[in-house]
């Protein structure tokens, strides 16, 4: 067997018929962690998470327990699910709300419980149409089977959720623009410190905010015991962690593996997992991490999929997307993609981000088209040095939120591993790369 | 602001500094004389740390970070650097990331040479541009409202607009619209932007992107000249720099006065300045000739009416002495005086009770409250009112009459530590942030007044207020009583008064309903333990003239008739003992054709005063109508010899709001033709009457004012002409102050403004300044309550013999009498339901925009008043005949509803409004067109109206 | 006179309830809008500014942040051709070019007989079946010129009417209970209109990207 694999901790019940049905959960051990931790005190589940040591999955992974321990104390208390995800090549949370709404439910309330939350808000991406009308249709029947509401399971413990969607804005994920979008508004990130979510989130109150797949990961911890997810993977990085594979592989797709017993290599090349590269062309680079993640050349195939691990080579685990490419792709074209992705996702607030993503953009179009000159490469250094000084990892912050931050990775580094690429298209005066004409749709960009 | 000493120690650049505790870092920098460049931050809206430009580093647990000092509170041992290479380079940065895409058109642009960002680039910027690829595109400037206009390319997204709209103004009319660096400001289309305020968002806007239309390709800063004056466009006295071209005032910008804007404007004060430069100016005196006589014409017969004609000054003055000499004292009356400086009020009274020996002189116009009423109240000020656990709302729409003043309110109401309890017959501007709202019936606030403020039980409904609503408001203003503390909110006073946790906002809720009711409930309420009284009078001066005698009852100082007769008389020759007429009392005796010769002191009756038939018949009854105005308006018109005045930034004096702060009145343009300040004009109708009046300069008639005025003894007009005097003093009994702090001026608050000419002295005045005694530094009032003018070091001389009065007090006002209070209701009032059939009770509510003289002499403004139309319940509609489908539809607005009073009738569309009290018809007070002014019976507790529908064709 | 049905608007109110400050149903009710119109019509705006006390200006400046809300008249299919760069890589760019020939539009246009609106979308999280278009916001992955022209065809043939509703259709799903935890009333919060999504055809993500057969297994 495939090292990583086992046990499944939140994918289950992929594959199983309906899935996401009641039935199909209750078949499945489903709400049995929900049960358990209700016979706990409130403290003693909030004990089991520490313990569990689980960290967050999306992106920022930092440990749950301590988290929900940080919260102000006041009340109300609000759970916020974050399912906006939006991050370039990241489907994993997509994948769990659909196959697996009752688990994700499941999990909420038994944070909800542990935090004294008064009510929970699960915040699905808008475009996910599907996942919000099959969570919808889980809470519906959650509500009727009495795992939601008023006096759950007879326990005394009573707890609402609302089901809100997003509306199409990748700044949301971020957890604060996330909670004014919440309140709709615009979704501006909001200035941390001092609108920590556990001090002051959504209506200023005390606030828990949880990515979905760490959420999921509870009804297993509860069930299972702490030491049963402690067990797996070592170090920080405990449990299992979806990585979401895409990119020039044979088998892209979702894959559960448990931390630090796999590594990029197999990721990519394992028969059972990515099975390697189409048509067995070699690897050129890969993104670790998602869009704001350094890139990885092969030289990091052997680097464990842990979160310290990726982290001490370079990059980050982020929320575990990892994109491949082949010696076809053009890393100016990939660079040039992901600029145009924060340029055209930045909120506005901050100066460098607003202005900067969009300069960004403009100046690896143009290198891209072949229209670009050689000092182009320090101009473009130097504007990512303004939007975060230094440029490099992690980076330096002066906006508000990470996004700004996220605009040079792919291009500081694109131009770090691959400067005869850059330099390459400035010679020819058009792409090196199939197919090497620009579309015409591009000039929509 | 917070007024709290430095406790905080902070090191800045490797300084000490001491900062207050909860201030930002940007702002406890810039006290400390560390500028950190800026462009989002504003120091009277919250921070949104957005623009970057404020980057300092900062040291945490890891070491230097950079993080937006306008965003970070200061915090016991702080280290700050704030000119670091780091900074440097991440300020070049933001500047570079501001102007890729902006336009750089500053040759064209209004702000080109105003400009922070401008300034910004050539402080911290770099020297050229690498940006090479196209620039973002907008139309180029549309209007997003009559006055504003944007220009989308030039915004920098700093959000300082739309933070005004929505947290200052509370009007949320533009957002920013879509996302990243497509953010643009928008208005919803189709739906202008229409605040009565929105000409600050031009002002704090850091950049060219919002213009003002008036000012629009007018002038460029370098041409301009600048003067630091008070606004005299309502009661509150704003501080303001007008600036002037070409002698002509092109603007008027906001200066962030502490105690008073915060640098805020409404959009009157800003942009009447069109009014100034009018062609319609009077520039010469006006004398009524037969028709034709002057140029030859006429048959001289007069027979074909007569006319006003242009005259001299000689001419014009020989026909005011004339019917003056020949006139008893009693039978000659002078109406208005709300529009003059403080120093005219002063000479005025003077020539009218010494010279012309009457006492019949009113600068109210039946639309304000006694004077003594409001002299002899305990007296708050702004921050007080802002800084009390609650405020009773018992006045008209701050909102429309004393604009800023409801963003003050708002502000402190906003903040959470203020609560507001509001007694209005209709919704105000400040409604939604009341705890309560009292609809009482018009014309009963006294009721209700007298029910918040006694101990016994509520039995039944007070004036249409349930049982639980007066209960409801009596416990909050019971909580503030006892809980409420004079250092709530943001502004606690350096002075609070002691135990006043309770300030009442006392004006005229309607101008329908007689000042009486209004008067005994502010009796009642001044039963409330340590309760104090903002009066909102908003007419210009009118504070003034009431604290510098321009009133029947009261001689400058706010002292009584009789108190101050002998000391006056000491000092003046002689005052007459009889007591004076009201306006309305005047205006009664001249319609009955028993008075000589009335003097309207730049006024007009015809418009203003509330009984407008009144009015018309008094003026045209009157023997001899004197008029000292800048306009014709609708009474000079009845006028014999009109004069034509010098006004506002066309000469110097100084100016009393409502809290009774003095503060300078700057000149900076010369009056048209030969108009001149009123004073003068005093000076020369006493001469030609074989009198000197004794004053020869602003500065003489000041060191008089100081020498018989002890409430204004301690006042140095020096002061008030300096920088330091910015803020003004508050001529009060009881308020000790101290010279203003002189904090910088914010250039991005106040950007242009930072050169301002503070010492705006006319050679003349600067003789006369010479020869006062001047008292060195000692600005502040000594301590003390009333006697202090008797002991007053700072006036350089003791009192003579009589003894100084003393201003009145409370203890005055409760033994009445010479007050010139009204007496009680004279008709019981009515505990009933609504009246019956079509009968209503008339609201007339003033609006910002609407037909007063200046208002229709500025052409960007005249337009925007609200259409005249008359606001009813669905109920009362469906009534009088609507159906009730028809009634809960607005559109009904194609029907119009006739009022008629008892003094006149009034046709104008209806309109069904569910917020209005049931049995009651709300009609603005003055637009063009018509008003609630045709309808008041200023003589009744209030105006019963019958209304019936009317059809109309085509509008009205 | 509000716009919105009296359903949609007995809807919204039922939306505002479940949050602690009503502003928080701006989006859902914004949603409801686009499903009732189409496209965020300007009556829909002012009815949202209504029911939340808000103006239209932020209303519409809060609309204008988010890109599933459209503030103009839109097709009545709207297609998202992701061209991020997972699905860049798979060819997407080159899938844009065809959709964009076969309709005759570029991303932003709307083809003359109304029936698509063609839009240029960033990662919609459907990666492992790259490249990917969402039409109407339901999920066709694995897309591929050929299959891009018969999906086309049985769309505007009608034959994907139940499993693609019309656009501003968000979830059809509709929540069956008030709030109840705080001793709400707990009635129903809005007439169930609950549709089957048991037998929703669009792929569904978590069958596509599901570990591949063997790959979850053994
Ligand atoms: C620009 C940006 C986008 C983000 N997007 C997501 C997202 O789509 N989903 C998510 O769970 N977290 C996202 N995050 C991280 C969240 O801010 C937050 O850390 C996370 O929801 C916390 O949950 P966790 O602790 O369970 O991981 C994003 C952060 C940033 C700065
Ligand atoms: S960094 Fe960018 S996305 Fe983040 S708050 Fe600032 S402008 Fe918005
Ligand atoms: S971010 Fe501090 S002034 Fe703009």
């Amino acid at each position: 067997m495939t090292a990583g694999l086992r046990p499944q901790v939140v994918t289950s019940r992929f594959g199983m018929p309906e899935s996401w049905t009641l039935r199909a959960y209750l078949q499945s051990d489903g709400y049995k962690g929900l049960r358990k931790a209700l016979t706990m005190s409130p403290e003693e589940v909030h004990k089991a998470t520490l313990d569990s040591s689980i960290l967050g999955r999306g992106g920022a992974g930092f440990d749950a327990g301590r988290k929900w321990g940080m919260l102000r104390k006041a009340e109300p208390v609000y759970l916020v699910v974050n399912g906006d995800e939006s991050e370039p090549a990241t489907f994993k949370d997509h994948a769990l709300i659909e196959a697996d709404p009752h688990q994700l439910i499941e999990g909420a309330l038994i944070c909800a419980y542990a935090i004294h939350a008064a009510r929970v808000f699960i915040y699905i991406r808008g475009e996910m149409a599907l996942g919000l009308e099959r969570v919808q249709a889980a809470l519906n029947e959650a509500y009727e089977y009495g795992a939601v509401g008023a006096d759950i399971f007879g326990s005394g413990f009573s707890v609402d959720i609302v089901v809100h969607p997003g509306a199409g804005a990748y700044i949301c994920g971020d957890e604060t623009a996330l909670l004014e979008s919440l309140e709709g508004k615009r979704g501006f990130p909001r200035i941390k410190p001092p609108n920590y979510p556990a001090a002051i989130g959504v209506y200023g109150a005390p606030t828990v905010v949880n990515n979905v797949e760490t959420l999921s990961n509870l009804a297993f911890i509860m069930r299972n015991g702490s030491e049963a997810f402690h067990a797996l993977g070592e170090g920080a990085s405990r449990g299992t962690k979806v990585m979401a594979l895409s990119g020039h592989v044979r088998r892209p797709g979702n894959y559960e593996l448990v931390f630090a017993d796999t590594t990029f290599r197999d990721l990519i090349f394992d028969p059972a997992l990515g099975g390697g590269l189409r048509d067995d062309r070699e690897l050129k680079f890969f993104i670790p991490g998602g869009a704001s993640a350094p890139w990885f050349g092969p030289e990091h195939l052997d680097v464990p999929l842990a979160n310290e691990k990726i982290a001490e080579a370079g990059s980050m685990a982020g929320s575990g997307a990892v994109t491949v490419m082949d010696v076809t792709a053009c890393p100016v074209r990939s660079a040039w993609r992901l600029s145009r992705f924060f340029h055209r996702e930045s909120c506005g607030q901050c100066t460098p981000c607003r202005e900067g993503s969009g300069w960004v953009d403009k100046v690896m179009r143009r290198l891209e088209d072949g229209n670009g000159r050689e000092s182009d490469l320090d101009l473009l250094m130097d504007i990512c040095d303004n939007i975060s000084p230094g440029v490099h990892w992690p980076p330096a912050q002066t906006t508000i939120c990470p996004l700004g931050p996220s605009i040079p990775s792919s291009v500081a580094w694109g131009i770090r591993m691959f400067r005869d690429d850059f330099l390459e298209h400035v010679r020819l005066g058009h792409c090196p790369f199939p197919p090497d004409r620009l579309r015409t749709s591009l000039a929509h960009a | 602001m917070p007024d709290n000493p430095p406790t905080v120690n902070i090191t800045v650049d490797g300084r000490p500094v001491a900062a207050r505790a909860g201030e930002l870092l940007i702002a406890a920098a810039e006290r400390a004389g560390i500028y950190i460049p800026r462009f989002c931050y504003h120091p009277r809206m919250d921070p949104v740390g957005m623009c970057r430009m404020c980057l300092v580093e900062l040291k945490g647990p890891r070491g230097y970070s950079l993080q937006p000092a306008c965003y970070f509170p200061v915090a016991e041992g702080m280290e700050v650097l704030t000119e670091s290479p780091a900074v440097k380079k991440a300020q070049d940065g933001v500047l570079e990331f501001l102007l890729i895409n902006h336009p750089l058109d500053c040759p064209v642009c209004d702000k080109g040479g105003e400009c922070p960002l401008q300034d910004q680039t050539l402080a911290y910027g770099p020297g050229e541009t690498r940006f090479i690829e196209e620039k973002r595109h907008w139309d180029k400037p549309v209007p997003i409202s009559p006055l504003v206009l944007i220009d989308r390319e030039r915004c920098i997204q700093c959000a300082r607009c739309t933070r005004f709209a929505e947290e200052v103004a509370g009007e949320a009319g533009i957002d920013f619209a879509g996302r990243g660096d497509t953010t643009e400001v928008a208005n919803y289309p189709g739906e202008p932007y229409s605040s009565n305020f929105s000409g600050n968002v031009v002002q704090i806007c850091p950049v060219g992107a919002l213009l003002a239309k008036p000012y629009r390709f007018r002038a460029r800063p370098w041409d301009l000249e600048q003067v630091e004056t008070t606004c005299t466009m309502c009661a509150l006295g704003c501080r303001v720099v007008a600036q002037s071209s070409a002698d002509e005032v092109v603007r008027f910008l906001g200066v962030d006065s502490d105690p008073v804007n915060w640098g805020w404007l409404c959009d009157k004060g800003r942009f009447l300045h069109e009014a100034l430069n009018s062609p319609r100016r009077l520039s010469e005196p006006l004398v009524r000739q037969a028709a034709g006589s002057r140029n030859g014409l006429g048959d001289g017969s007069g027979e074909g009416g007569t006319e006003l004609v242009a005259g001299s000054w000689s001419e014009a003055l020989s026909a005011v002495t004339a019917s003056l000499s020949g006139a008893s004292g009693a039978r000659v009356g002078v109406i208005g005086g709300a529009r003059l400086p403080n120093e005219d009020a002063y000479v005025w009274s003077k020539l009218a009770r010494s010279v012309i020996g009457t006492n019949n002189i009113d600068a109210q116009l039946g639309d304000g409250l006694p004077a003594g009423l409001v002299a002899g109240l305990p007296r708050a000020t702004i921050d007080e009112a802002c800084g009390a656990a609650l405020v009773l709302l018992a006045a008209p729409d701050l909102k429309e009459e004393l604009p800023v003043l409801y963003l003050r309110l708002r502000h402190a109401a906003r903040q959470g530590a203020l609560k507001l309890v509001e007694l209005s017959p209709v919704a105000t501007g400040l409604t939604e942030l009341c705890s309560k709202s009292l609809r009482y019936r018009p014309g009963e606030i006294a009721a209700v007044a007298r029910a918040l403020c006694s101990g016994g039980p509520v039995t039944s409904d007070v004036a249409g207020i349930s049982q639980a609503e007066v209960e409801a408001a009596r416990g909050l203003i019971a909580g503030a009583v006892v809980g409420g503390t004079g250092e709530a909110g943001t502004s606690a006073p350096a002075d609070p008064v002691p135990g006043s946790k309770v300030v009442v906002v006392l004006g005229r809720p309607s101008l329908a309903e007689s000042p009486a009711g209004v008067s005994q409930a502010a009796l009642a309420l001044a039963g409330l333990p340590g309760v104090a009284f903002l009066p909102a009078l908003r007419r210009s001066n009118v504070h003034g003239a009431i604290d510098f005698g321009l009133d029947p009852g009261l001689l400058p100082g706010r002292v009584g008739l009789q108190e101050g007769k002998e000391w006056f008389e000491h000092h003046w020759g002689a005052v007459p003992s009889e007591p004076g007429l009201s306006t309305l009392a005047m205006l009664d005796r001249a319609a009955a054709g028993r008075m000589d010769v009335l003097i309207l002191l730049g006024a007009d009756p015809v418009s203003d005063c509330p009984d407008k038939e009144l009015a018309c018949r008094a003026l045209e009854r009157a023997r001899f109508v004197v008029a000292i105005d800048a306009f014709e308006t609708a009474s000079t018109a009845y006028a014999d010899v009109v004069l034509p005045a010098a006004i506002y930034t066309e000469r110097h004096g100084s100016f009393t709001n409502i809290e009774g702060r003095v503060s300078w009145l700057g000149q900076k343009v010369t009056p048209p033709g030969t108009a001149r300040p009123d004073w003068m004009i005093a000076v020369d109708i006493a001469s030609r009457l074989g009198r000197d009046l004794g004053a020869g300069s602003i500065g003489g008639i000041w060191a008089e004012i100081r020498r018989v005025s002890s409430l204004h003894a301690g006042i140095d007009q020096e002061f008030l002409m300096s920088s330091r005097g910015r803020d003004g003093v508050v001529a009060a009994a009881r308020a000790t102050l101290a010279p203003a702090e002189v904090a910088p001026l914010d250039p991005m608050a106040a950007h242009g403004i930072m050169s301002a000419e503070l010492h705006p002295m006319p050679p003349q005045a600067v003789v006369a300044m010479k020869a006062l005694p001047v008292n060195g530094e000692r600005l502040s009032i000594g301590g003390g309550t009333g006697a202090r003018g008797a002991t007053s070091e700072s006036s350089g001389e003791a009192f003579p013999a009589p003894a100084a009065p003393r201003p009145l007090g409370l203890a005055d006002l409760e033994a009445a009498g010479s007050t010139g209070l009204p007496a009680p209701a004279a008709r019981p009032v009515s505990s009933a339901s609504p009246p019956a059939g079509h009968s209503l009770r008339l609201v007339a509510r003033r609006t910002m925009w609407d037909a007063g003289t200046l208002v229709q002499e500025s052409p960007s403004v005249n337009g925007l008043h609200p259409q005249l139309a008359v606001s009813v319940h669905p109920d009362d509609l469906a009534r009088l005949q609507v159906s009730p489908a028809q009634a809960a539809n607005a559109e009904v607005a194609t029907k119009a509803l006739r009022l008629t009073s008892r003094k006149g009738s009034l046709v104008a569309p209806a309109v069904a409004d569910p917020r209005v009290l049931p049995g009651t018809a709300v009609v603005p007070f003055n637009l063009p067109g018509g008003g609630a002014g045709g309808l008041v019976d200023a003589a009744a507790d209030w105006t019963e109206v019958t209304a019936e529908v009317v059809e109309v064709t085509g509008g009205q | 006179m509000p716009h919105l049905t009296e359903d949609n608007l007995e809807r919204a109110r039922s939306l505002v309830a479940l949050y602690p400050d009503k502003r928080s149903a701006l989006i859902p009710i914004l949603h409801l809008v686009q499903e009732q119109d189409g496209y965020v019509s300007p009556e829909g705006i002012h009815d949202a500014a209504e029911l939340l006390g808000l103006t239209p200006a932020e209303v519409r400046g809060t609309a204008s942040f988010y890109d599933m809300f459209h503030l103009e008249p839109v097709g009545k299919y709207v297609v998202a051709v992701c061209t991020n760069i997972a699905c860049m890589l798979a060819g997407a760019y080159e899938l844009l070019e065809h959709i964009e020939e076969s309709l005759g539009t570029h991303p932003g246009g709307t083809t003359d007989d109304g029936a698509f609106t063609l839009e240029d979308a960033e990662c919609l999280a459907l990666c492992g079946n790259a490249p990917c278009v969402t039409v109407n916001w339901r999920y066709f992955g694995d897309m591929t010129p050929e299959r891009w022209d018969s999906l086309a065809e049985d769309l505007r043939a009608g034959r994907l009417e139940g499993e693609v509703p019309p656009h501003g259709t968000l979830c059809r799903v509709r929540r069956s209970v008030g709030l109840v935890a705080s001793g709400g009333a707990g009635a129903p919060a809005s007439p169930v209109t609950a549709i089957d999504v048991t037998t929703s055809r669009t792929t569904p993500a978590a069958q596509s990207t599901v570990l591949p057969e063997g790959g979850g297994g053994s």
